[in-house]
């Protein structure tokens, strides 16, 4: 028998906390390992965490609609027999990458954090204080005595202060002080709207943006579109969209221009080999950002297929954060509602963010004569410290030339 | 003030108490032409004659049981087993007799006896003459269990113990008869019995110890103070009955706690005082109290290696030190 700690897990590259949804076990309950045993929501997905191990639930710890920092024990499972220590020393031995190593350092190092001993508990009763604040100097990260102690001769006051500094949302200006009238509703906010708060204030004050916006003229791709577009539904079962070619477009002038499918990185900026397009994706009042892979090697037809089964998964809350992560570059469909022009606001940490605007029809002049032609813009926001106007132009005037010329023969579905 | 091993203040302090009370003599096996095998009798036959110097048979229920008979009227004899490990033969006396007469007799009697007993190990004395033998006794009201870890603290206690209205047993660990000096005052001066003593003072752990592993724990604090670990340390003395109110004093003061022993560790008198400390200081501990303990085997080894290794010794005592530290 052996008593296992189940972690909050790190469901994304910059996830720190995740907030206990629902718990899908209660202690008692037998659990094998890869069971899903509790939903978490993090402000990007909605993910059910499978269990490391086999055994009973023993202690639940984080309750419902807690947050949870990444790293915190969430509950403790009690094994069966020698096996769990099976994989418990395969981690500690076997792994030898880098990266995995440095993640079982970190948990290592904070199992002990919420192992509270009774002299701890009573201080912190006595005195008030929130153990969850404390960093502790003991073997993994336990909260000894001693820290308490301390702690309380240096003052409650620094006891509250968080240890984590760099949540950007908290350095806002004082906020207002609203009183509500007759009427007025206060709507918390919570999960992926917080998070679209939090992210969006990072990226405004954090990158200097700056704008450009071209005209294109699609009407062969309207053509060549409606001329496809019912055979296609027919065979494939879904919609061939304008925005499967836009995102071609995109792919292939970044295959041309890496300089736009880069980051930002304090001293250095690291350009990405792949081009991996994140989708914005409306579903009701939340807005998610799920990633195509490799769009530059796949035909029409292929990324017409992903945007649907994306789209269908986040109006199902099934998007995972295997589907959201990894993206170098934001494509935003703004056209589809109606939009004509916009400012897009860079995805952080990327380097440039392009929003497809409405297709409308409008006379132009050809040759010195009116014609009616379908017309869209495209704006394009880019962070200045990694790009300038030469690039970015001649970045747009490829994925001009390229859906100008959009045809059966340039550009095939399959 | 003169430096004397452990096995010196002992003598010294038999001296002085035969001079001081006519009362008091000496019994056990060699203890007077000889001196005693380890001499801790050395010079007393001379001093004293064979009246109160008096080389018994090899018969330790003979000796324990003619103290105390003497004892119960009105002398104050000290009786030595040779080896601790020989006392067996004598528990009957010792148990039912000596520790039970006052409370049996309802204060008519009382047995005011002193029996000695060298203990311990670490001199490859195998079987035989290496065990400690405390925890036999140690729940037996009535008996007092003295084991002191320094020669100022063995002068001190053992004319106490001289001196009580009851019997005391009287540990002496082997290997602290030559290896332990320190300055002893020619001065007559007791220490009481029942109570422990703080041997040094810290603010990070507690070591709760008696006899030679107190002189090893010391050792050990003294390398971790230069790793910042500061190591608080009480020596028992009296190992029964407990002294509990330094005990809980001594734990709560850091809340880890640390308890050693060279007996073997299941039974053993730290045992007692995890209990004392789990019954009234949990909400002053920091860490589970932690037990550094002879293995339980039946003897002491008597190949090098092994009885190394049932041993306590300061290496051993500072790594436990350390891992409680960092908990």
């Amino acid at each position: 028998m052996g008593l296992e700690n189940m972690k909050m897990p790190q469901l994304g590259e910059s996830v720190t906390e995740g907030t206990i949804n629902t718990w899908l076990v209660k202690p008692g309950d037998k659990v094998n390992k890869y069971d899903p045993i509790v939903e978490v929501l993090t402000d990007k997905v909605n993910a059910e965490v499978p269990s490391s191990f086999s055994g009973t639930i023993k202690e639940i710890f984080a309750q419902e609609d807690e947050t949870v920092a990444v790293g915190d024990v969430i509950c403790s499972i009690e094994t069966a027999g020698d096996e769990s220590q099976v994989p418990a020393s395969n981690e500690t031995t076997n792994k030898v990458t880098e990266e995995t190593v440095e993640k079982t350092e970190v948990s290592a190092e904070t199992s002990m954090k919420t192992r509270y001993s009774p002299a701890v508990m009573r201080l912190a009763q006595e005195n008030n204080l929130d153990l969850s604040n404390v960093k502790g100097s003991g073997k993994a990260g336990r909260i000894t005595r001693k820290d308490v102690e301390r702690m309380i001769a240096n003052g409650s006051q620094q006891m509250s202060e968080p240890e984590q500094t760099e949540d950007i949302s908290v350095k806002q200006p004082k906020p207002v002080d609203f009183s509500l009238e007759n009427g007025d509703k206060e709507i918390p906010v919570t999960g992926v709207r917080k998070a679209i708060a939090t992210n969006m204030v990072r990226s405004t004050t954090e990158i200097p943006h700056a704008w450009m916006m071209i005209e294109v003229d699609v009407t062969n791709l309207v053509k060549y579109r409606n001329a496809e577009k019912l055979k296609f539904k027919e065979n494939e079962g879904y919609s061939l969209t304008y925005f499967a070619f836009f995102l071609s477009a995109v792919a292939k002038a970044l295959k041309k221009f890496p300089e736009l499918n880069s980051s930002w990185a304090g001293d250095k900026i690291i350009q990405y080999k792949d081009i991996n397009l994140s989708i914005a994706v409306a579903h009701e009042k939340e807005l998610f950002v799920p990633v195509i892979k490799n769009v530059d090697e796949k035909s029409i037809k292929g990324i017409a297929k992903e945007i649907y089964q994306l789209a269908t998964k986040a109006k199902n809350g099934k998007l995972t954060q295997e589907d959201m992560s990894g993206g170098t570059f934001t494509v935003n469909n703004t056209g589809s509602f109606g939009s004509v022009q916009s400012m897009g606001v860079i995805n952080h940490p990327q380097a440039a963010i392009l929003q497809v605007e409405s297709i409308v029809k409008r006379p132009v002049i050809i040759d010195d004569m009116f014609a009616a032609r379908d017309m869209v813009n495209l704006c394009l926001s880019i962070d200045h410290r990694i790009l300038d106007g030469v690039v970015s132009g001649d970045f747009m005037s490829e994925v001009k030339t390229y859906l100008e010329n959009v045809s059966a023969t340039t550009t095939p579905i399959y | 003030m003169p430096v004397l091993s452990y096995i010196q203040a002992i003598t010294k302090a038999l001296q002085e108490e035969m001079e001081r009370d006519e009362k008091v003599f000496v019994l056990g096996e060699d203890v007077g032409v000889r001196g005693g095998v380890f001499r801790a009798t050395d010079g007393l036959y001379e001093q004293f004659g064979e009246t109160r110097v008096i080389d018994t048979p090899l018969a330790e229920s003979a000796i324990a049981g003619v103290g105390i008979g003497a004892a119960m009227y009105g002398m104050r004899p000290v009786a030595e087993m040779q080896f601790a490990d020989f006392i067996l033969p004598a528990v009957n006396q010792i148990i039912s007799e000596a520790a039970k007469i006052r409370y049996r007799s309802n204060n008519d009697w009382t047995a005011p006896i002193t029996i000695r007993a060298p203990y311990g190990g670490g001199v490859h004395g195998a079987l035989y003459h290496s065990q400690s033998i405390e925890a036999i006794f140690a729940n037996q009201p009535g008996l007092k269990i003295v084991m002191p870890s320094s020669p100022y603290d063995a002068k001190g206690l053992l004319k106490a113990a001289i001196r009580d209205e009851d019997p005391v047993l009287f540990l002496e660990h082997k290997r602290a008869y030559r290896s332990i000096k320190e300055e002893v005052p020619d001065t007559d001066y007791t220490l009481p019995i029942g109570k422990a003593e703080v041997k040094r003072d810290g603010a990070d752990i507690t070591v709760i110890t008696y006899g030679l592993c107190v002189q090893f724990a010391l050792q050990a604090a003294e390398k971790l103070e230069k790793e910042d670990i500061d190591v608080h340390i009480l020596d028992l003395r009296t190992v029964y009955p407990l002294d509990q109110e330094a005990i809980k004093e001594a734990a709560s003061k850091t809340g880890k706690v640390l308890l050693i022993t060279e007996d073997n560790k299941e039974g053993s008198i730290i045992g007692e005082v995890a209990a004392i400390i789990s019954e009234h200081c949990l909400f002053d501990l920091d860490a589970p109290i932690k037990r550094l303990a002879g293995p339980d085997v039946p003897a002491m080894p008597y190949a090098p290696p092994l009885e190394k290794e049932f041993m306590i010794n300061p290496d051993k005592i500072e790594a436990a030190m350390r891992e409680l530290a960092e908990f």
